[in-house]
């Protein structure tokens, strides 16, 4: 009898997981083609369509390095939305804004530092939001020219980010704590909405270049580095380290994982939520403001429809890596970017974002707990 | 909800104005009295321009109107009966529009299309967007709804992505001219989407030109043509104006169409199932429903008239591109089902009315309007320049600001309105009525006396 039942129970299980295991054998033939096309391996299967080819080792390299500048954003950016997500059951739909919110703050903050005395203080607060003179590399705000520009913007895209997402918090959420989460949804719809637009309206509509790129690719052992993306890999691994340390290693962080575990369980032991929330828009806030500052810092353009655009990437690596995890967010975010960028391998161009789009629904199908289930906490 | 056999006067916050009216009266009273204040409101914006200017202001107001109480009505199926949030309604209109485009196009064209007549390639956009909700639906409805929302959402970029790409364009009409190759009476070009740069679309507002001009060319009127004309004319109203207002009553037609056959489904037992899936969805399959099967069937459906209020709205400018299905569309949407409160099909179309308005256009013309009649010189071409004068009491060039970029305004503006409502009156104005579950109405039992103690004795 306990055999007929176990065998029972696997042919269930078989045919629950069926969708997985197919899609697991699609992600390995796309594997092994990768492979074969490193390999240089072709071999014909119909007139016009052939397994493998050819993919040189350092295109490969180049997207896989891509892949991971913008899932590192992704993945700082996700840490945010994956706890407020947890934290306050919703889904945030004006992350994005706030991303967009620290871009503009922090650049602000590096022209003035870079472009002092260049140009009066009142053009450079609003980051060449004409379009027009003075020009990027006349400011000249990077890593190069002006390194301290780079760095006070990073901190008051944080600082900024942090007190604009306690002040949403404390107008629009708190009134409406503990209302459902599609109520807090679309308030937050409302939020990203005014958010946007008083962006726009304030550092206007174009999507124009703000960082000097002027001598920012040196050469470093025979590979062509960007020194752009070296500085936002170490400032987005540095966060995410603090991170890790903040929720393992002090009262803090434990307290956020017992709210993101059982909100009502954290309420009886006297840990007070109110603040954990806080904390939480602190957290999530700053870190938002900090990635979407870097995005700037890898693309070289700013405008008002940065974070928006981002958001539904953002949504994916979360839920790839189960909401409510950071680290979750973070892997879920490198595979995304990987995905993003990797994926032009076998896709057009304009097709990259569907493809990111598509692993998501994927996911969300197939494990809604995301990838690393059961990792609830931290 | 269009109640037939209640006399109870309506509930909600704007309801209780017509105590004593049948609902339906008091439904109708309603709706005509918000259209009619935002006429006389709009009438006031474009006064002293001529009657004809009045009149085609009024005509595109109207226009926006019907088809957002369309694509609301939609919505409120989704949303408002079945609890499915779906922020994906941008994604089935388009689908709706470009399968329209594709099969009516003009072979000749670039694209091609395949020349079939206007009223297939509306059914074919139709049927389109349901299957296209089908496949959706199918497995995202076992999410919980907020997952729905990013599963919508993302399909909707997916969607409009497609038809931006050059490449998706060479496939589809690749694969489209095999099959029509083989087809006798289709054309050998297949059929393309115009990637980014967009496709034309057979107006489905050409018929309704043909009724007033020979072969749809202005100047060559048909003899109703003729007679109407002989009326507008004098006053002053041009002869494209009269043929636009033409469209927008056949639009009228079609809303109403949609308002009963979603009247008809809401009474239906099939509603009534729908309203308990939304209430309880365990309560729903614990009855013996087949919870899935009806929300695969309402999403279908939905997203069919989603797919045709696309196509009679961003169709009939003749256009499209896939810029015009942005995501910010289904907020809209989702706003003007807000505002009338979910749930009720006479508050979607008076939320639409209401949001068209008093959110979308009202505030964009008023400023504009305010922007003409007082000159506040001109406009500075940043926001510090704006600001700064402020300092030194001079506040002219920040209203300059402001009235040459209103339409960021009127978004902080909506956003600010959706928070609000969301916060203060999540039911919006018509939302939280009662809805007769049962087919008498039982809200106006008659007294009866206590003749036995039935409730255990406890009221003796």
């Amino acid at each position: 009898m306990g055999v007929t039942e176990s065998r029972r129970l696997d042919r269930h299980t078989i045919r629950e997981q069926a969708p997985l295991i197919l899609v697991g054998v699609f992600g390995a033939l796309l594997l092994v083609d990768l492979l074969f096309r490193l390999a240089g391996v072709e071999i014909a299967l119909t007139a016009n369509r052939s397994f493998g080819g050819s993919l040189s080792a350092q295109r490969f390299g180049g997207m896989l390095w891509n892949g991971i500048v913008i899932g590192l954003i992704i993945g700082l950016a996700g840490i945010g939305l994956s706890m407020t997500y947890s934290i306050l059951s919703f889904a945030n739909f004006s992350h994005g804004d706030l991303l967009t919110s620290g871009a503009f703050a922090g650049w602000a903050a590096s022209y003035v530092v870079a472009g002092f005395g260049v140009v009066s203080v009142g053009e450079l607060l609003f980051v060449r939001a004409g379009g027009g003179a003075p020009f990027a590399d006349e400011i000249g705000a990077s890593i190069v020219q002006a390194p301290l520009s780079i760095l006070v913007g990073m901190v008051v895209a944080a600082g900024v980010t942090i007190l604009l997402a306690l002040a949403i918090d404390r107008i629009v959420y708190k009134p409406m704590r503990g209302r459902g989460g599609i109520s807090l949804l679309i308030a937050s719809i409302g939020v990203a909405l005014a958010l946007r637009y008083i962006i726009q309206f304030m550092f206007g509509a174009s999507n124009r270049g703000v960082v000097d790129t002027t001598d920012v690719r040196v050469d470093i052992a025979g590979l062509s580095v960007n020194l752009h993306e070296v500085t936002l890999v170490v400032a987005a691994v540095a966060l995410m380290l603090g991170m890790h340390f903040m929720l393992q290693r002090t009262k803090l962080g434990k307290a956020m994982r017992a709210m993101a575990d059982n909100q009502d369980l954290a309420l009886v032991t006297g840990i007070p939520t109110e603040r954990i929330v806080q904390a939480t828009w602190v957290i999530g806030g700053g870190l938002a403001g900090v990635a979407g500052y870097l995005v700037v810092l890898d693309r070289g353009t700013i405008g008002f429809n940065l974070g928006w655009f981002l958001l539904l990437l953002i949504f994916a690596a979360v839920i790839l890596g189960g909401i409510g995890s950071i680290y979750g967010a973070i892997a879920g975010g490198l595979l995304i970017g990987i995905t993003y960028s990797v994926s032009l391998v076998w896709i057009p161009s304009d097709f990259n974002e569907a493809a990111a789009f598509a692993l998501m629904i994927l996911v969300l199908l197939l494990r809604p707990e995301g990838i690393f289930s059961g990792v609830s906490t931290a | 909800m269009s109640d037939t056999n209640s006399d109870a006067g309506a509930d909600g916050p704007l309801g209780g104005l017509f105590d004593g009216l049948s609902r339906r009266s008091s439904d109708l009273l309603l709706v005509f009295g918000a259209l009619f204040a935002i006429y006389a409101l709009f009438t006031i914006f474009v006064f002293g321009q001529g009657i004809n200017s009045v009149v085609s202001t009024l005509r595109f107001l109207t226009f926006l109107i019907l088809v957002y109480g369309m694509l609301a009505l939609a919505l409120n199926l989704h949303w408002g009966y079945t609890g499915l949030f779906n922020i994906g309604v941008a994604g089935f209109m388009a689908v709706g529009v470009y399968t329209m485009a594709m099969l009516s196009g003009d072979p000749a064209g670039s694209p091609p299309g395949l020349g079939l007549p206007v009223p297939i390639g509306i059914i074919g956009g139709m049927v389109a967007a349901a299957l296209v909700g089908l496949v959706a639906a199918l497995p995202a409805l076992r999410l919980k709804a907020d997952y729905l929302a990013i599963v919508t959402l993302g399909l909707s970029e997916i969607i409009r992505l497609t038809y931006n790409s050059e490449a998706f364009n060479q496939w589809i009409q690749g694969a489209t001219s095999t099959i029509t190759s083989r087809v006798g009476f289709l054309p050998d070009g297949g059929a393309g989407t115009g990637a980014g740069s967009g496709i034309q679309v057979p107006s489905p507002a050409g018929p309704v030109r043909t009724l007033f001009f020979e072969g749809g060319r202005a100047g060559n009127p048909t003899p109703l043509g003729d007679a109407v004309f002989a009326v507008t004319d004098p006053i002053g109203i041009q002869q494209n104006v009269v043929v636009e207002w033409a469209y927008v009553l056949v639009l009228a037609v079609v809303l109403l169409g949609f308002y009963w056959l979603l009247s008809r489904i809401g009474n239906s037992p099939f509603g009534r199932v729908l309203k308990s899936i939304r209430e309880d969805e365990l309560v729903a399959s614990s009855l013996g429903k087949h919870v899935e099967i009806f929300k695969v069937k309402v999403f279908m459906l939905g997203c069919a008239l989603m797919g045709l209020a696309g196509i009679l709205w961003q169709g009939s400018f003749g256009f499209v591109s896939p810029n015009d299905f942005m995501p910010v569309v289904t907020f809209y949407i989702f706003v003007a089902v807000i505002i009338g409160g979910s749930g009720s099909n006479t508050g979607s179309i008076i939320g639409s009315i209401l949001f068209v308005g008093l959110l979308f256009e009202g505030p964009r013309r008023a400023l504009g309007a305010l922007g003409n009649r007082v000159d506040f010189g001109r406009a500075p071409n940043s926001f510090g320049d704006a600001v700064a004068p402020i300092l030194s009491g001079d506040i002219t060039p920040f209203f300059a600001y402001a009235v040459a970029n209103r339409s960021a305004l009127v978004f902080v503006l909506l956003g600010t309105v959706l928070i609000i409502i969301i916060q203060t009156r999540p039911d919006g104005a018509l939302g939280g009525r009662n809805e007769p579950a049962a087919a008498v109405d039982l809200s106006t039992r008659p007294e009866k006396q206590p003749t036995t103690a039935t409730d255990g004795g406890e009221n003796q």
